[in-house]
């Protein structure tokens, strides 16, 4: 191994000085006898977008699961604004790796469905899926349905969906990984705008070193078997250039390198 | 294409039934009508109201029966698909049933039931319904775990995912289970007609036979066929119209 | 299912049904269901009869024989309507319609036609089991990768060679599927042709047994029946989920 492991201990001081919004303590998950996470501590800043990163394996969508409430850890707490988690709630709102959009149901259900969910009246929620299906850029495509849209577009409802119902902090499991490079490209630029432009959390699940580096703020590297938080790293100059100079940064590049030399003894 | 297909299609029909009127004129035995025959034959019934009679009398179990089937069918299979417990106790019957020739069970569904309806309603019953449990059952397991993840993580209560998650996106297979149903619902209203008493079209069969009006016997036969057929067709487009695009739409496609 | 932690195996919940078949049995409620253990008594007294063994013979030809003319039929056409675009279009309507017909209409014709014997049987056996047998073929071969084709072309290989290593093997999982679930309908159309034309096999037995009210031999050989029908499905998916591993990565 490259690089000496940080104590999960330290990653939770190095963070410490700033404004939390969600804080994972000495969550440990395991399934029968196999231990997915060990004792894993790490603080998300508020405001910010971090990224999980680490090679397949490494527990990161499942720790994903279980900041959403979807999965009941084995032993720790996690906190979203001090309160404790006990299953998901209406200050997290979750991006789905494969969309999970309904297929029958035309896109503004789909994207007010969080809100259909919460009871709020049908004008009511209509006009609020309007607003953010516009904002995501698939205006006019309301009436339509999923299998009409391609792979970037259902992302786009899945994002206008988890945006509708106005959570705190956004769980985004590998968003991008179903849309081709060049759409993918587009987004990770749209999710730097919203970062800045929305006061929200960004939790952010990803595999590929380059698109961790580019939309973060902090990014946590996770090494498997079982799973921990081996480094922390925070690009400090990226956020101040613009969309499209940040991959000639040198900082972007050097930080890169650098993931890729912790985590290559890990790649089968 | 669509014209190409279409004249094969009728390429297709005329090649059999030519090939059917052939052998009924060599004849291949006394006991073989020419297509033309027959369909004078099928013709007359429909006009004489013969096979009108003879349908609503046919149709009458085998309504009754998918009814019952259908709706105690999907009950069941709705609440093997949703709960462990139930699964682990019905699924071994239905399992069972499916691959069991339940055929034999006629002779003592005539002794409990008599040769009345009931009797004729329960062959269709247990014809039709494993399918349909099953196709139920496994359906509601086959849910895409992301989309009940997705009405969690949005707070729905389990009643809400079940509502506006499972069942609907269950629905085409509990559909298409249906229709396996109806298929086999029509195997056994037909069977109990034959062999229960004769009724409807299987007493035009069964009394044809006996006086060899073969080219009758050859009509009735057919025309339950074809009905049959367009009625699971006519099943087939619907679902497609319902359905259009419900099992599309996700990431994997 | 688990039960304390422990799990429960697959088809154990049989044994509680086959236990309140007993309970109620022994109410007599009805004098159509007797106790499981007299069903059982007279299951093995039955089973060394002549009667009995005759007609299992009967019931396993005709089966046998139906099943073999359906397979040996059906693949070879499958796999034809699959490469031949012209023969496709002619058979697959047909095909369609026979698979979802009610067949039971067409056993008085096979009877006129062949008789009341044997020959109806296995024709009625056959009829059951050849139109998915062929459809599943059909579909095996369709969905053959055109790169693993295109493969076999590149390294020379004789249409022959291409047949027997590649295109075989690749619909295999398909063509197994469509057996097994012929063989299933088999099963269902030896005990209606024989329950139609009812003057040999289980189908002659069942018969006897019901007229003379002989309730235990009734569910003795229906037991066994469904037994045998049950084995057989398990036995070829057991054989089909051997070679899916293939399949289910494509």
């Amino acid at each position: 191994m490259a690089m000496p492991q940080t104590d999960s201990t330290i990653a939770t001081i190095d963070s410490g000085k700033q404004d939390i919004a969600v804080s994972v303590r000495n969550v440990t998950k395991n399934y029968g006898p196999v231990e997915a996470l060990k004792d894993l501590s790490l603080d998300f800043p508020r405001g910010q977008l971090t990224s999980l990163l680490g090679p397949s394996g490494c527990g990161k969508t499942t720790l994903l699961k279980i900041i959403a409430g979807l999965l009941d850890p084995t032993a720790g707490d996690i906190e979203v604004d001090g309160k404790a988690v006990d299953g998901p709630g209406p200050d997290r709102a979750f991006v789905f790796q494969d969309f999970a959009l309904l297929p029958w149901a035309s896109v503004i259900r789909n994207v007010s469905f969080g809100l259909e969910l919460r009871g709020m009246a049908k004008s009511e929620r209509e006009d609020i899926a309007s607003k953010y299906i516009k904002d995501v850029g698939l205006a006019g495509f309301e009436k339509s349905y999923p299998h009409e849209l391609s792979g970037g577009m259902r992302q786009r409802v899945g994002l206008a969906r988890a945006l509708s119902v106005d959570a705190d902090v956004l769980l985004m499991d590998e968003p991008f990984s179903a849309v081709d490079e060049q759409t993918r490209r587009k987004f990770q630029e749209d999710l730097l705008a919203l970062v800045a432009n929305e006061n929200k959390t960004f939790i952010f699940v990803t595999h590929s070193i380059e698109e961790a580096v580019y939309v973060s703020d902090q990014i946590a590297i996770l090494l498997p078997r079982p799973s921990r938080v081996s480094d922390i790293i925070r690009p400090t100059g990226l956020r101040e250039k613009d969309s499209h100079s940040i991959r000639r940064d040198p900082e972007y590049l050097d930080i890169v390198d650098e993931i890729w030399d912790s985590l290559r003894s890990y790649v089968e | 294409m669509a014209h190409r297909s279409l004249l094969l299609k009728f390429l297709s029909a005329f090649l059999v039934f030519g090939a059917w009127e052939i052998a009924g004129r060599i004849p291949v035995s006394y006991a073989f009508p020419t297509f033309v025959e027959s369909m004078g034959a099928l013709a007359r019934m429909a006009f004489d109201g013969t096979l009108l009679q003879a349908y609503t009398e046919t149709l009458k179990p085998l309504a009754i029966g998918i009814a019952i089937s259908a709706v105690t069918g999907i009950a069941i299979g709705l609440w093997i698909g949703l709960s462990n417990w139930f699964d682990w106790l019905f699924s071994p019957i239905f399992i069972v049933m499916q691959a069991a020739p339940l055929a034999a069970l006629i002779p003592l569904l005539v002794m409990m039931y008599g040769i009345g309806l009931t009797s004729k309603v329960f062959v269709v019953c247990i014809m039709a319904m494993p399918v349909i449990v099953l196709n139920t059952a496994g359906a509601v397991r086959n849910t895409p775990s992301s989309l009940t993840e997705m009405g969690r993580s949005f707070q729905a209560s389990s009643l809400e995912v079940i509502l506006k998650i499972v069942i609907p996106a269950a629905s085409p297979v509990i559909f298409s289970g249906l229709r396996l149903g109806v298929s086999a619902g029509f195997i056994g209203a037909i069977l109990s007609e034959l062999k229960i008493t004769p009724t409807g079209v299987g007493d035009i069969i069964t009394y044809s036979r006996s006086i060899a009006d073969y080219a009758s016997m050859y009509a009735a036969i057919f025309s339950i066929i074809v009905l049959a057929v367009l009625f699971l067709n006519l099943l087939e487009k619907i679902e497609h119209f319902l359905f259009e695009g419900n099992t599309r739409g996700y990431a994997s496609d | 299912m688990k039960v304390f932690g422990v799990r429960l195996p697959g088809m154990s919940s049989l044994l509680i049904w086959g236990l309140l078949w007993e309970i109620i049995g022994r109410t007599e409620v009805s004098f159509f269901l007797p106790p499981l253990s007299a069903v059982i008594t007279t299951l093995f007294e039955i089973i060394g009869s002549a009667a009995f063994q005759k007609a299992l013979y009967e019931t396993a030809y005709a089966f046998s024989a139906g099943v073999f003319f359906a397979v040996a039929i059906g693949i070879p056409t499958g796999i034809l309507m699959g490469k031949n675009r012209l023969l496709d279009e002619l058979l697959l309507p047909w095909v369609n319609i026979f698979l979802s017909a009610p067949l039971t209409a067409l056993v008085p014709v096979l009877m006129v036609l062949f008789g009341f014997g044997m020959k109806s049987i296995i024709i009625t056996t056959t009829l059951f089991a050849i139109w998915i047998i062929i459809l599943n073929a059909r579909a095996g071969v369709m969905q053959i990768n055109r790169s693993l084709l295109e493969m076999a072309h590149s390294f020379g290989a004789s249409p022959w060679a291409a047949f027997s290593k590649v295109y075989f093997w690749a619909a295999l999982p398909e063509i197994l599927g469509g057996v097994r679930i012929g063989v299933i309908r088999a099963v269902k159309g030896v005990i209606i042709g024989q329950l139609l034309i009812s003057i040999v096999g289980f189908g002659a037995l069942f018969e006897l047994y019901a007229n003379n009210f002989l309730m235990e031999h009734f569910w003795a050989v229906l037991l066994v029946l469904f037994a045998l029908a049950f084995t057989i499905s398990e036995f070829l998916a057991y054989l089909e989920r051997r070679v899916s591993y293939y399949a289910a990565k494509r």
